[in-house]
């Protein structure tokens, strides 16, 4: 049994009919990447399973149970974490606090300062500075700490968006390994990325989106060879 | 020097006041991005909610005291903090998502029904709480300075109060979920946090300091009718404006400054040009600090 099981889902913003009947399963121990144009539905996929917008139609099942109606903050409870676009990080909260809220939903201290263990080690720079104000890190600094926060209630299943957005070329290869290692010690992850070869590259399987719908799909190196991912996705004439 | 100490420490016992009504406002701002008009008339009932209780306990015991005030203090903080999650229930939570105007209009409306149920129960007569509840004496600080047993008592409730506040906010798990939410409420569902429960929270908060700073203002001057919560409500919103709204220990230091301002331009000027004084100050200071006093220190990154 797949770890998120989707399918058929449909997903309206008011009027727009933004996810016409996603299917996607993502298998315990993957990297699952989604990539298509701006506006294809990536990002409103993720939204959909972690609770931020509901669907109209389909079903989202997770560990074998469905997801339609759980409010988000349960979600997370369930083992699913969501890092949303943007570095949206707690600005005039400290680093350290920004973590505690990563941890929001687990109720044991030394499970929390485990997974706070975890997450320095994986970001020593955050443990240098655990006491500094939020908005006063990079911006390279600032996505790190969206991941360590999200990875301190130690989900399961991790849902990124676009977290090489906006960084700088030598930070975006940094996120890319940091994303396997994490993977590596045991978190199964769902990517959505604008930069499609750097996905594909990192990513077991791929699914291609256009304007809400999958259209392609299949275990990422095949992908990488498919002519019309390579035409329009990977920049290739 | 003796009239300025004299002067200062009753400006900070009305600052206190402004200061205890001014936390809800940024509070509620903080977490909806909402001005709670119906703050200063939840204020208000807590003024009537310890007439009641008062007058009742008075009755029943037949002496007054100031033993009784304690307990009555406690139900009017529940009531009132009950009639604050009441209003964000039916008022505002079904117009979360309807932009910002709505709740706006429903906050006023909310304000006046308080104010018209005041009146039409209690009447629009002046009301007075039973005398001999706090003893009139003062006493004498160093430099021949006075205060009173009312004004001890405001100071130490009052101070005690926001210092637990602040601990709460600023050193508890639940304090810092509510400043994640008034930060970003999507992010603080992705992290877990029960945006709903928190900004109850605060709709328990915010109005239960409100409604025993209404008991106490009703103690301290002995006399109020149902306007009350028009115009300390506003003074309270502009002090919450000139520590920057939505930050808490701002909400606590423009109370204070307006407090300290209005009694000592009443002290020196005159009472009558007191609010042309304090008001004079206060658009300067915020025309050179528009975010307030303690407003936005950190610059945001994206």
């Amino acid at each position: 049994m797949p770890l998120l099981r989707i399918e058929n889902l449909h997903t309206y913003y008011g009027h727009v009919h933004a996810l016409k009947g996603i299917d996607l399963e993502v298998e315990e121990g993957e990297i699952v990447t989604l990539i298509g144009a701006n506006g294809a539905g990536k990002s409103t996929t993720l939204r959909t399973i972690s609770g931020l917008v509901r669907p109209r139609e389909g079903r989202i099942e997770f560990n074998g149970h469905v997801l339609n109606h759980v409010p988000a903050h349960k979600i997370v409870q369930m083992g699913v974490c969501h890092v949303p676009e943007g570095r949206r990080i707690f600005t005039t909260l400290t680093v350290m606090e920004n973590l505690m809220m990563g941890a929001y939903t687990l109720k044991d201290d030394r499970a929390i300062r485990e997974n706070l263990q975890r997450v320095f080690d994986l970001f020593p720079r955050l443990a240098e500075r655990k006491n500094q104000l939020g908005g006063t890190l990079s911006g390279g600094e600032q996505q790190m700490l969206t991941i360590g926060r999200a990875l301190m209630s130690r989900p399961r299943l991790l849902l990124l968006d676009e977290p090489s957005l906006g960084l700088a070329p030598m930070l975006v290869k940094a996120i890319f390994e940091t994303i396997r290692e994490i993977n590596a010690r045991g978190t199964t992850i769902l990517l959505v990325e604008q930069n499609a070869r750097a996905a594909l590259k990192i990513a077991h399987r791929a699914y291609v989106l256009e304007t809400g719908r999958v259209v392609l799909s299949g275990p990422a190196q095949e992908l990488m060879r498919d002519e019309r991912v390579r035409k329009a996705y990977l920049g290739e004439r | 020097m003796q009239q300025l100490l004299q002067q200062f420490i009753n400006g900070i016992t009305i600052g206190s006041f402004y200061a205890l009504v001014a936390l809800g406002y940024t509070m509620v701002y903080g977490v909806l991005k909402l001005i709670n008009f119906a703050h200063g008339d939840l204020f208000m009932w807590g003024a009537y909610i310890g007439l009641t209780g008062l007058s009742a306990l008075v009755a029943l015991l037949a002496q007054g005291g100031p033993a009784i005030i304690a307990p009555v203090a406690v139900i009017v903080m529940v009531t009132i903090a009950l009639f604050g999650v009441l209003i964000e229930r039916v008022a505002y939570r079904p117009l979360r998502s309807a932009g910002r105007l709505a709740p706006v209009i429903s906050a006023l409306g909310a304000a006046f029904i308080l104010e018209s149920l005041a009146r039409n129960i209690y009447g629009a007569s002046w009301k007075t709480y039973p005398p001999g509840l706090v003893p009139a004496g003062k006493v004498a600080l160093v430099g021949g300075v006075r205060i009173s047993i009312m004004q001890v008592l405001v100071l130490v409730v009052s101070f005690l109060l926001m210092a637990l506040l602040y601990l709460f906010v600023y050193r508890t798990r639940i304090g810092t979920a509510m400043r994640a939410v008034s930060l970003d409420h999507e992010v603080s569902r992705l992290m877990g946090i029960d945006v709903d429960g928190i900004i109850a929270t605060v709709f328990l908060i915010g109005p239960g300091l409100g409604g025993l700073a209404g008991m106490i203002v009703a103690l301290y001057y002995g006399s109020f009718d149902f306007t009350l919560g028009w115009v300390f409500g506003l003074k309270a919103f502009i002090s919450a404006i000139l520590g920057g709204i939505g930050n808490i220990p701002g909400a606590m230091l423009g109370g204070m400054i307006l407090g300290i301002i209005e009694t000592l331009g009443a002290g020196y000027v005159s009472p009558q040009w007191k609010d042309v004084i304090a008001y004079v100050i206060l658009i300067l200071i915020l025309i050179f600090r528009p975010t307030g006093l303690l407003g936005e220190r950190v610059a945001e990154k994206l």
